[in-house]
């Protein structure tokens, strides 16, 4: 009997900048179903944070209720967690983001917590331009209570019991793309390759980086019929482009055809380098990847890597000019300056 | 690259490290599990069948197995393989009724033995219960040959030494001690079917040219012929001071008597650094722990002589330079001789073997070296009816090489008498099955220790110095052979991968903690492959698992290197596509064919 991982790891398993193996970035051992698409997630995270040399306590991670929101248990265990209440992930992580600039958060949230009982907190979120990446793990159906359809399920998707769902779906990426995300992107929990490179850029982006990543539940919504299972999302991809981020400027180095290879620099100075597949589409403008989105969707495909790209727009704390200094470094007279300051203020109110 | 093919047994035996490394292909994980649920009769018989001697070996096996065990490759230590033996044979209960039961059915066939070593005692357990009338023959006063001349009973008591070989000699043999052999010739024009040579390698170099070598006679023995003198109570005692020559096992034992027969003062003296010593560590530690002192880098000059009487030995000092191939020479540092006092110096530096009651005018070819030349497959000399097998076939060796030697002589010398081509070898017997009980229970303890290796009691030196005969070892007790036993990785319990089952969830390669699963897309060539894995497998004694090209038109590539063996990836497999399977492995002896 195996609840245990061994703590043995491969001898020669590289280090990153910071001097750390992956084994210091997994978390502990996973207890959903065998072949579910989160535990893939969970490894593409534990990835990207590797890649980057984060330094595990800078990661805060947070999440609400669901088969996905369970995972952050199970990658960055030494990291921050918070596991909140069912679709009230943003309004944490909006308030942690508030108390501290400093760190990467990372909201984990199901297709149920964010497209049901969470919409109105994640719109809000988004119409905030909070800095975090916001990953969503749609599995089209509400793994943890049993596999009933959830909003995302696309009509006419078979459920495992043989019913047919009559609603049609939430669009959860042109969704946020409407609403006014500064960064969008698609993916499939199948493909590591496009994943691990997403989070990436999500991470070094700097306002809300939503990311969508079809993740088969294998236990309820993996049967033939459903269009979230392994089979039929695999062979429904569509790809805008290949993406890869350039920590350092450097030339590119790839012969790509003319004009297919598009550099975008981010806030913190990294560039995001993208290789388009799709035509006739610009990440930086909303309405070609709201096009891009539909289109795909008339050829019955799902469009993944970057979808839209916004680097112009502050996030909530140049919005609201807020304080560098994480509230826990603060002394108690800056906290709270005192009635004195604040007659000041009233006075400068009236 | 292809689809590995695992029908081919020898993929998955190459994984059973250690299995793979003995000799004899001692089925090592399945004896360990035995004795770790305390089934220590089942354990010794798994032992019995492949090596003859489990009470023997569990003492005194020179481990080949334990470098390659796994464990090194991901901790440190090997498991104790070879001691873990020992424990099924200190608790093991009634064994020989599950031996074979004699008296068997003569098939009307006579073969001889020269030699009484494990060599032929292993002949003699494969074909004494298919009816050969077996005459085996040796100069001493009982089986075992060098087991019982050389090995010192205070490594391998005399008890455990005849109950073992007993089981052999009790399936009917016709045994003719005290007989030494002088001529194959005769043996040869006596009626037999077919003659095997297991006299091994008995003579002890010396140095002859060595000034003071004749004069000090009578203090200077061949440590070989001293210790069987020992073992044989012709010898009783030696002088205070003992200068030991040589850095091998050999060298070894007799320092280790020495302290036992009077010895206060002793010195190993070796050519070459300490770290090149041929000597096994664990050999080297237990001398030390016993007071002896092991000088290196000290190249014998001469026995010094006073008044008729040896009083010490001259070395010089020297250094070991390497040149850019490795090679290794030993070189005078300039420094000046030195004087090492001594009352009597035994010389272990090396065993030869020597043929003289081998007729060169028989059809039994030599070559330059005056070895027999000898088919390394079928053990058959250039006479068509005369096997050689241990030390005597290619040089000196160890016991569990005899006993793998003997095993295959037997099959030859079978398949002979029954008409059949020797070279027609048969097929191991192998056996794979899944040990699958639930979706987190397998038929095996799949976690994986993380405790070192436990160090095995030793009696108090106060008491093992006064009497030769007390073993210093004092073994594993069953709950210490417990938790050793379960460091051990179940290699044996083999990761078997279907791709028609795979829907590529990535579930296994991401749980993996060694990271040996890799999905990747197929490459021609097996470096190129290799260098695409997670971790790039740089390992190349050990193979690389390739399947079929999957739905994605990629593979599953597994690293056999660091595979814990633990499950993980099985259990974590949605659809069974890996599946946890015990492959057992076994060498066919002539009894089974
Ligand atoms: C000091 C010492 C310590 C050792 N310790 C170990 C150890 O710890 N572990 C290990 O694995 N190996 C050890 N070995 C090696 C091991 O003993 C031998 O490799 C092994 O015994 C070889 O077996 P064999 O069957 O070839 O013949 P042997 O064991 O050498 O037996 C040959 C027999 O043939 C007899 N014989 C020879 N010629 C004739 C003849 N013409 N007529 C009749 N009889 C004859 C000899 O008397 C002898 O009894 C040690 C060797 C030495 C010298
Ligand atoms: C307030 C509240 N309402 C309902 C539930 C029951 N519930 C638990 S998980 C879940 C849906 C989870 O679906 P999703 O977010 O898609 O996660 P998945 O398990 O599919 O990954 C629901 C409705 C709850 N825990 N709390
Ligand atoms: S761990 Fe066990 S099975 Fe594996 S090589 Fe070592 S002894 Fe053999
Ligand atoms: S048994 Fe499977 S999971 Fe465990 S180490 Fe081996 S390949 Fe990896
Ligand atoms: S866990 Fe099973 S189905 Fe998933 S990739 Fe591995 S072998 Fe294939
Ligand atoms: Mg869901």
């Amino acid at each position: 009997m195996t609840y245990i991982k061994p703590l043995f790891r491969h001898p020669k398993l590289p280090k990153n900048k910071i001097g750390y193996t992956l084994k210091e970035y997994e978390g502990a051992l996973s207890t959903l179903c065998a072949g579910c698409g989160h535990d893939s997630i969970s490894a593409a995270i534990v990835q990207a944070c590797y890649d980057l040399s984060i330094e595990p306590h800078r990661v805060a991670k947070i999440s609400g209720i669901g088969c996905s929101s369970k995972t952050p248990a199970y990658f960055l265990g030494n990291s921050h967690g918070f596991n909140s209440v069912h679709g009230r992930m943003p309004s944490v992580a909006t308030g942690a983001n508030l108390a501290n600039k400093e760190l990467v958060y990372f909201g984990v949230s199901g297709d149920g917590d964010t497209a049901s009982i969470g919409m109105g907190q994640f719109v809000h979120a988004i119409r905030r331009n909070l800095n975090m990446v916001y990953l969503v793990m749609n599995n089209g159906c509400y793994g943890l209570t049993k596999g009933q359809d959830s909003a995302t399920a696309d009509k006419g998707s078979k459920s495992k019991a043989g019913s047919v769902n009559p609603f049609l779906p939430v669009d959860l990426a042109s969704m946020a793309v409407e609403l006014g995300a500064t960064f969008v992107a698609q993916s499939f929990s199948g493909d590591k390759g496009q994943l691990v490179p997403l989070i990436k850029a999500a991470i070094h982006h700097q306002g809300f980086a939503f990311i969508n990543v079809i993740s088969p539940c294998v236990t309820f919504n993996n049967n033939l019929g459903s269009t979230k299972s392994y089979d039929f999302v695999r062979g429904h991809l569509g790809v805008t482009s290949q993406l890869d981020l350039v920590m350092e400027k450097e030339a590119i180095s790839v012969d790509y055809e003319k004009g297919s290879v598009v550099r975008v620099a981010l806030h913190d100075g990294t560039e995001l380098e993208l290789s388009k597949l799709a035509n006739e589409w610009d990440p930086k403008n909303r309405i070609s990847a709201i096009n891009a989105i539909e289109n795909a969707r008339e050829n019955e495909q799902v469009l993944t890597g970057l979808l839209y790209l916004n680097t112009d727009y502050g996030d909530l704390h140049e919005i609201l000019d807020t304080t560098d200094t994480p509230l826990n470094q603060l002394d108690e007279a800056s906290l709270c300056p005192g009635t004195v300051t604040l007659e000041e203020i009233n006075r400068g109110l009236q | 690259m292809k689809p590995t093919d695992t029908s081919n047994p020898e993929y998955y035996h190459k994984v059973v490290d250690c299995q793979y490394a003995c000799p004899a292909h001692t089925p090592v994980p399945e004896y360990i599990r035995l004795i770790a649920a305390e089934k220590y009769t089942d354990a010794y018989m798994i032992n019995w069948q492949s090596n003859v001697f489990p009470g023997i070996l569990g003492r005194t096996c020179d481990r080949p197995c334990e470098p390659a065990c796994r464990r090194v490759r991901v901790e440190e230590e090997p498991v104790a393989i070879c001691r873990l033996k020992r424990v099924a044979a200190d608790n093991k209960g009634d064994v020989k009724s599950l031996m074979p039961q004699g008296p068997f059915t003569p098939n009307g066939k006579k073969v001889a033995l020269i030699g009484a070593g494990p060599a032929s005692i292993t002949v003699a357990r494969d074909l004494a219960p298919l009816g050969y009338e077996i005459h085996l023959f040796d100069e001493q006063i009982a089986g075992g040959g060098m087991m019982r001349s050389q090995i010192p009973a205070f490594r391998l008591p005399e008890e455990v030494l005849n109950e073992e070989v007993n089981y052999i000699l009790d399936l009917g043999i016709h045994t003719q001690f005290f007989t030494y052999v002088e001529s194959l010739k005769e043996v040869l024009e006596k009626d037999y079917d077919a003659v095997f040579v297991g006299t091994g390698a008995p003579r002890g170099r010396d140095l002859p040219k060595l000034p003071g070598r004749q004069e000090g006679g009578p203090y200077i023995h061949i440590g070989i012929e001293w210790l069987a003198n020992v073992a044989f109570e012709h010898v009783h005692s030696i002088g205070k001071r003992v200068i030991v020559l040589g850095g091998g096992n050999t060298a070894m034992d007799c320092c280790r008597t020495s302290r036992r027969l009077g010895g206060e003062s002793v010195k190993v003296v070796v050519r070459s650094p300490f770290k090149d010593m041929k000597a096994s560590p664990w050999e080297k530690e237990d001398a030390m722990h016993e007071d002896v002192e092991i000088l290196d880098n000290h190249v014998p000059l001469s026995f010094e002589m006073e008044d008729g009487k040896l009083i010490g030995m001259k070395f010089q000092k020297v250094k070991a330079v390497y040149d850019e191939n490795g090679k290794r020479q030993l070189l005078p540092t300039g420094e000046e001789d030195v004087f090492i006092p001594a009352d009597e110096v035994l010389i272990a530096i090396g065993q030869e073997n020597s043929f003289p009651w081998i007729e060169r005018d028989i059809g039994l070819e030599f070559d330059q070296w005056e070895m027999p030349v000898v088919d390394k497959v079928t053990f058959r000399s250039t006479h068509p009816k005369v096997f050689f097998g241990g030390d005597a076939a290619f040089g000196p060796e160890n016991v569990i090489t005899a006993v793998a030697h003997g095993h295959q002589a037997a099959v030859s010398i079978h398949l002979m008498c029954e008409g059949k081509d020797i070279h027609d070898r048969p097929s191991p017997y192998v056996n794979l099955v899944s040990q699958k009980m639930g979706i987190h229970e397998w038929s095996y303890d799949s976690p994986v220790a993380i405790d070192k290796r436990y160090v095995v009691p030793q009696a108090a030196k106060s008491i093992t110095l006064k009497d030769r005969r007390m073993e210093v070892e004092l073994g594993f007790d069953p709950p210490l052979g417990y938790k050793e036993a379960q460091r051990c990785l179940n290699c044996d319990v083999q990761t078997v991968f279907s791709e028609n089952l795979c829907i590529e969830c990535d579930a296994c390669m991401d749980i993996c903690p060694t990271s040996c699963i890799t999905f990747t897309t197929n490459e021609d060539k097996e470096e190129d492959l290799r260098k695409k894995l997670l971790v790039p497998a740089e390992n190349e004694t050990q193979d690389i698992l390739v399947s079929d090209s999957l739905a994605t038109g990629r593979v599953m590539v597994k690293d056999e290197d660091v595979c814990l063996h633990c499950g993980l990836c099985a259990e974590r497999c949605p659809t069974s596509a890996w599946d946890m399977q015990k492959f057992f492995y076994s060498v066919t002896k002539a009894h089974e064919l």
